[in-house]
């Protein structure tokens, strides 16, 4: 099957001498839900700018569902719908508007086009705001507004700069399901965010990129097994004593009835509640002190750097 | 995209930059209305009754198809630079820079645009100048012809400059200190013949003098310039604005990084 998104040998330098993307290469299969992730200034909206014209390459290869940009920007263009890290709308125009001439840009009928902005406007909880100018909208519609906006197209790869920055948990919880459903539906995605535990939780495959290149790309399963090391915390019924040992383990007391424990790979968790039986401490909860896709982000990233 | 598809953007983009004009029609159509109808109270009745004629005819009548054409010339313009600038200031120019629309649909759909609203405001500005004199048409097509070729001209003007501007300071600095100059000493309230033969030359430069005589050529059958010279630099003016303008949405400049 063809590729959603195909890029070889991506350069990007700027007038400065600047050079934001060194030669990066990567694919996004047809129906996927990717992560590109990197730290700010890595090359991540400068890649998606490339892809979606706002950003001229100076060499590479970037092909969307078998359309090269350079030989037909305009076919590539039909497949992509963008949403952008920043509300790049009109403030002073409705929400409905805003939609609907999205999609005359993209030659759809008005009646089609008023058609599918009640559709996604509906979907995304925005069709009683529609006649509300865009800029007494909350932040998290403005969100969902740049969405409705990116899909009236029905686009087959929808790239999402950070769709879910400043929005709250409640209102990302539902970005996520309606994402996912999306996903489902048969849209590749492409999914830039800095809330890893985001990532991990929607995406299947990912890539990161630092400083321009790109330090991995493999399957979120296969990274994350590569783990090599996790924190967990854990509360204690008890008061602890000054000094906690526990098997094999590197422990670290944070206070009187808080422990960190380090478990590194090939060992159980087990063990660990082994060894806190062992010195009779009991345990009310634990949870991760980072999840595993931020530490092995944080390694990654931090080994390039 | 299909021809129907180009049509369907082009539309699309007309209709947001006419509805946007008749949104804010307090700072769009009526200042042009107020500002002509001073024009035609001081210069055109109070001080234009002790000038007497020029050209043959009463001062008021001389000077309305210049002010009918700075009222073009203003309001093309003005309207194509404030949009597209603010479009650009406020990133919603990105909504058609990831559509598949063309560039050129993108140049024509701002031009009409602002084509549209010279037009309008020209409309209003002539119903206003009947309450102070009688008009008549000598050419009914020169008229039509260096109206829509003189919008067209401005609205492109101000594409090239939203282009270039950094800043709101910008998209004022043209029009304040190049456009206002040129369209005064364009021939609006006086006739060349008044000028020494050094400054009649001079004149020759400025495109405004061009304009504003063929257009008057057109309602009063005089003009200080020839028709087809004027016609001729009209149309070698907007076919290089036009090719320009094409040029900065291709290359991208100033939009794209």
């Amino acid at each position: 099957m063809i590729p959603a998104l195909s890029i070889e040998n991506l350069f990007k330098e700027y007038a400065s001498g600047f050079q934001a993307l060194k030669g990066i290469s990567l694919e996004v299969k047809h129906g996927d839900f990717f992560a590109l992730l990197g730290p700010n200034g890595a090359g991540k909206s400068t890649t998606i700018g490339i892809i979606c014209s706002l950003v001229a390459k100076t060499g590479g290869k970037v092909v969307v569902y078998g359309t090269d940009i350079d030989e037909d920007f305009a076919g590539a263009k039909k497949n992509i719908g963008i949403v952008p890290q920043e509300f790049n709308f009109n403030m002073f125009e409705q929400a409905f508007d805003i939609v609907v001439n999205q999609a005359g840009y993209y030659g759809m009928s008005r009646e089609l086009a008023v058609q599918r902005a009640e559709q996604y406007l509906r979907e995304l909880g925005l069709w009683e705001k529609r006649n509300v100018p865009s800029r007494m909208l909350s932040g998290g519609m403005k969100r969902r507004l740049l969405i409705a906006r990116a899909l009236v197209h029905n686009p087959r790869l929808l790239i999402l700069d950070e769709p879910t920055a400043g929005v709250d948990i409640e209102m990302r919880r539902s970005m996520w399901d309606f994402l996912k459903k999306l996903n489902e539906q048969g849209t590749t995605i492409i999914l830039t965010t800095h809330y890893l535990e985001e990532a991990e939780a929607l995406c299947r495959n990912i890539a990161i990129i630092n400083h321009g290149e790109i330090v991995e790309n493999s399957s979120m399963r296969d990274l994350l097994r590569r783990v090599q090391r996790e924190v967990f915390i854990f509360d204690t019924v008890d008061e602890l004593p000054e000094v906690v040992t526990v098997g094999g383990f590197e422990v670290r007391r944070v206070d009187d009835r808080t422990l960190e424990i380090e478990v590194e790979k090939g060992q159980h968790i087990n063990e660990v509640f082994a060894g806190l039986n062992q010195a009779n401490i009991r345990i009310s909860s634990m949870r991760n002190r980072a999840n595993r896709l931020e530490e092995m982000f944080v390694r990654l990233v931090e080994g390039a750097a | 995209m299909s021809l129907q598809e180009q049509w369907v953007a082009l539309m699309t983009i007309l209709r947001k930059e006419i509805k946007r004009y008749l949104r804010i029609w307090t700072q769009t159509l009526l200042p042009s209305a107020i500002t002509m109808s001073l024009y035609f109270v001081i210069f055109g009745s109070l001080i234009g009754s002790r000038i007497g004629e020029m050209g043959g005819f009463t001062y008021m009548q001389f000077v309305v198809p210049g002010l009918i054409m700075m009222a073009i010339v203003t309001n093309s313009y003005s309207n194509v630079v404030s949009s597209f600038f603010g479009s650009k200031f406020n990133h919603s120019v990105e909504e058609l820079l990831v559509s598949p629309t063309p560039n050129y649909i993108i140049l024509l759909g701002y031009v009409i645009g602002g084509v549209s609203r010279g037009l309008l405001v020209a409309v209003i500005v002539t119903v206003v100048a009947m309450f102070f004199t009688d008009l008549h048409m000598h050419s009914f097509t020169v008229v039509v012809a260096i109206v829509l070729m003189t919008s067209i001209l401005f609205a492109l003007a101000g594409f090239i400059n939203a282009v270039y501007a950094n800043n709101f300071d910008d998209i004022s600095i043209i029009p304040t200190f190049v456009l206002t100059p040129l369209i005064y000493l364009g021939g609006v309230f006086y006739s060349m013949d008044l000028l020494p033969d050094f400054w009649a030359a001079v004149s020759k430069l400025n495109p405004l003098v061009y304009v504003v005589n063929a257009f008057r050529y057109g309602v009063l059958g005089v003009s200080d310039v020839s028709l087809s010279v004027a016609f001729g630099m009209i149309g070698v003016f907007t076919a290089m604005a036009w090719f320009y303008s094409m040029h900065l949405l291709n290359t991208g400049k100033r939009l794209r990084q």
